[in-house]
């Protein structure tokens, strides 16, 4: 019992760190899905990324790309949504392309729930994203579960980190 | 305490039985004399107890050494490893103290149906195995086992098989089944597979492979290329196929991998991700997952394809499921009270009712095929394996590590087999542990293994 007891203690001041929003001054990489070479030299951004490209949006996105959970939660709160609508501005700029929303978690679940988990919050974004006027034909969801995380530590910040949903334009 | 008494056993029930069934059977190797009423009935109250129980498994011997197929340098060194496959099995699974062929004197061919008992009870051995191995026409094997009491003096059973070359590992696995069985009272669980998933590479690039091997590790073979992520197989009850998901068109679903042919079919044509597969016992239903615009249920379909039929409606997540032996019920997570906890239904969905209740999330449930326990991962931080009754009691943990999960059941329900990842790395492996929790041994695999589930034991 002691122990059982000492270890929801622990579990529980884990959690509360855990409940922080993921800490913004150390923001995982923007996908590296440069596959589709720019066909013609776009007058864009000093990068020079092709408008409407998963490069220019993740560019445009600054982060804001990916949202983050809390552990075991799916819900879209309000830095959620701020990024989020930056997101939807930027898809409906460009209505002809198409995005998928991914679904992560941590690796501190079983793998079949965290594949569920996954789609709960790809779902989740991706409702928010349709609600501010995206149409839902051009998103699609997928779940990684645990399967693909950003950060490779296993600790309270890794975990944060790894808890998202990132869109991701489809060339 | 143990008790051991004697019983009659039914003669000719159990003399040299036949592997291979294809092909014809070769009369029975050696006459050895006819049984008495020897035996023995384990009743075990006791693990401490029967760990004291020392084995002797010195090498096979052989009438005649000669290279075959299965081993070049001769039948005298195949007997050898024939020995030590036989001592790995029964080495490490909280019943026995084996001595395996490398500490212990080489029987000759004549003492295999007449032991030098002395030599053995002054190793103060109480159980000896004996075995050998002859060459026959086609390259076949014929192997035999024996198992005597040494105090008594006393043949136990024995057993024998024909094996084509490739297969002589199984007959050194029957022999452990034969062993453990009648010493322990146990069903038999050596001669079986394992499905696993295979990983390679860093933890944010990681390769995930389809695989199967035997139990021991031993004849493993990758059967995807790993260039889309495979998880969680099952093997179907006769082995004939693999259930398993996989990423191939860029999304989860489950497909049914076809052992013999190759070949590959989706579970259920969706537009929706799939997952979790699970065969039911007599293999005509797989119960799956799917989510639904994020919301997760599970399904059955015929394995033949057909209609699936929904069993679950919770607004939560119900996932995974594994059907009693029986098939009358199922045993399932849902996070349908806040968090994972697990449920029973019936085989049609109706009756659901949640078990655990002991604090903590609870998930991946799998029911024992001998219907006594349920296996599942524990977390409350760290991530255990634990079992308890169906009826959600006497729950306990078996391992005690940073992160052990997804167990399954070995053939005969005796023992619980899970992987564990290692802190940072993600590295992963396959871990077996008795009921007792206090026998543990790491599966040896060429490379990371996950998500393992054993198969039947074999015909």
């Amino acid at each position: 019992m002691n122990k059982i007891a000492l270890a929801l203690a622990a579990t529980s001041v884990l959690a509360l760190g855990a409940c922080k929003k993921q800490a913004p001054e150390d923001l995982p990489p923007a996908p590296q899905n440069t596959s589709a070479p720019a066909p013609t030299p776009a007058p864009s951004g000093p990068q020079g990324a092709v408008p409407g490209t998963q490069a220019h949006f993740a560019q445009q996105m600054q982060g804001r790309d990916s949202i983050y959970f809390d552990t075991d939660k799916f819900n879209i709160d309000a830095e959620d949504q701020a990024a989020l609508s930056q997101q939807a501005a930027y898809l409906r700029q460009y209505p002809n392309i198409r995005a998928t929303v991914e679904g992560h978690c941590d690796e501190r679940g079983t793998r079949e729930y965290n594949l569920a988990l996954g789609e709960r919050r790809a779902n989740a974004a991706k409702n928010y994203l349709v609600s501010l006027g995206v149409p839902a034909e051009r998103l699609t969801t997928v779940s990684y579960g645990k399967e693909r995380p950003a950060a490779l530590g296993s600790n309270a910040e890794a975990w944060a980190r790894n808890r998202r949903a990132v869109t991701i334009v489809l060339n | 305490m143990t008790t051991v008494r004697t019983m009659l056993l039914g003669m000719g029930l159990c003399l040299f039985a036949v592997l291979a069934a294809a092909q014809g059977v070769s009369s029975p190797a050696v006459q050895v004399p006819d049984l008495e009423e020897g035996g023995l009935s384990g009743s075990v109250t006791d693990e401490s107890a029967w760990q004291d129980l020392s084995i002797a498994i010195p090498s096979f011997a052989t009438d005649r050494d000669q290279p075959t197929p299965a081993n070049s340098q001769g039948t005298a060194a195949l007997g050898v490893e024939l020995g030590r496959v036989v001592y790995g099995d029964l080495a490490n699974n909280g019943l026995f103290r084996p001595l395996g062929p490398d500490s212990l004197p080489r029987p000759g061919y004549q003492q295999i149906t007449a032991p030098a008992w002395s030599t053995w009870s002054g190793r103060s051995a109480e159980m000896l195995v004996h075995g050998y191995v002859r060459a026959g026409e086609g390259g076949r094997l014929t192997v035999g086992c024996y198992l005597y009491d040494v105090q008594l003096q006393q043949q136990l059973v024995r057993e024998g098989w024909v094996v084509d070359p490739a297969d002589w590992r199984r007959a050194a696995h029957k022999c452990a089944d034969l062993i453990y069985s009648r010493l322990s009272g146990e069903s038999p669980f050596f001669d079986s597979k394992i499905a696993y998933i295979a990983e390679t590479g860093p933890k944010d690039k990681r390769i995930k492979r389809l695989a199967i091997m035997d139990s021991d590790g031993a004849n493993h073979r990758f059967i995807t290329s790993g260039q889309s992520t495979a998880l969680t197989p099952r093997y179907s009850p006769d082995y004939s196929k693999i259930a398993y998901v996989s990423y191939l068109n860029g999304y989860a679903r489950i497909y049914v991998y076809d052992i013999g042919s190759g070949r590959q079919t989706l579970v259920t044509e969706s537009q929706n991700p799939t997952f979790a597969p699970r065969w039911a016992p007599n293999g005509r239903t797989i119960l799956y997952s799917m989510a639904v615009n994020g919301n997760t249920d599970i399904y059955s379909v015929p394995a033949t394809g057909g209609n699936p039929r929904r069993l679950t409606d919770a607004p939560g997540i119900d996932v995974g499921g594994s059907y009693s032996p029986d098939g009358s019920k199922i045993v399932f997570e849902s996070d349908r009270s806040g968090n994972q906890q697990i449920y029973v239904m019936n085989a049609d969905g109706t009756g659901q009712r949640r078990i655990s209740f002991f604090g903590g999330r609870a998930a991946t449930p799998e029911w024992s095929p001998r219907g006594d326990q349920i296996a599942f991962t524990h977390i409350v931080g760290d991530l255990r394996v634990g079992v308890m009754s169906p009826e959600g009691r006497n729950m306990r943990h078996l391992t005690d590590s940073w992160q052990d999960e997804a167990p399954t059941w070995a053939p005969n329900g005796r023992i619980v087999q899970f992987f564990r990842t290692a802190r940072n790395t993600g590295e992963t492996s396959i871990w077996q542990v008795d009921l007792t929790g206090r026998n543990e041994r790491r599966l040896p695999t060429p490379v990371g293994a996950s998500d393992p589930a054993w198969g039947p034991v074999l015909p």
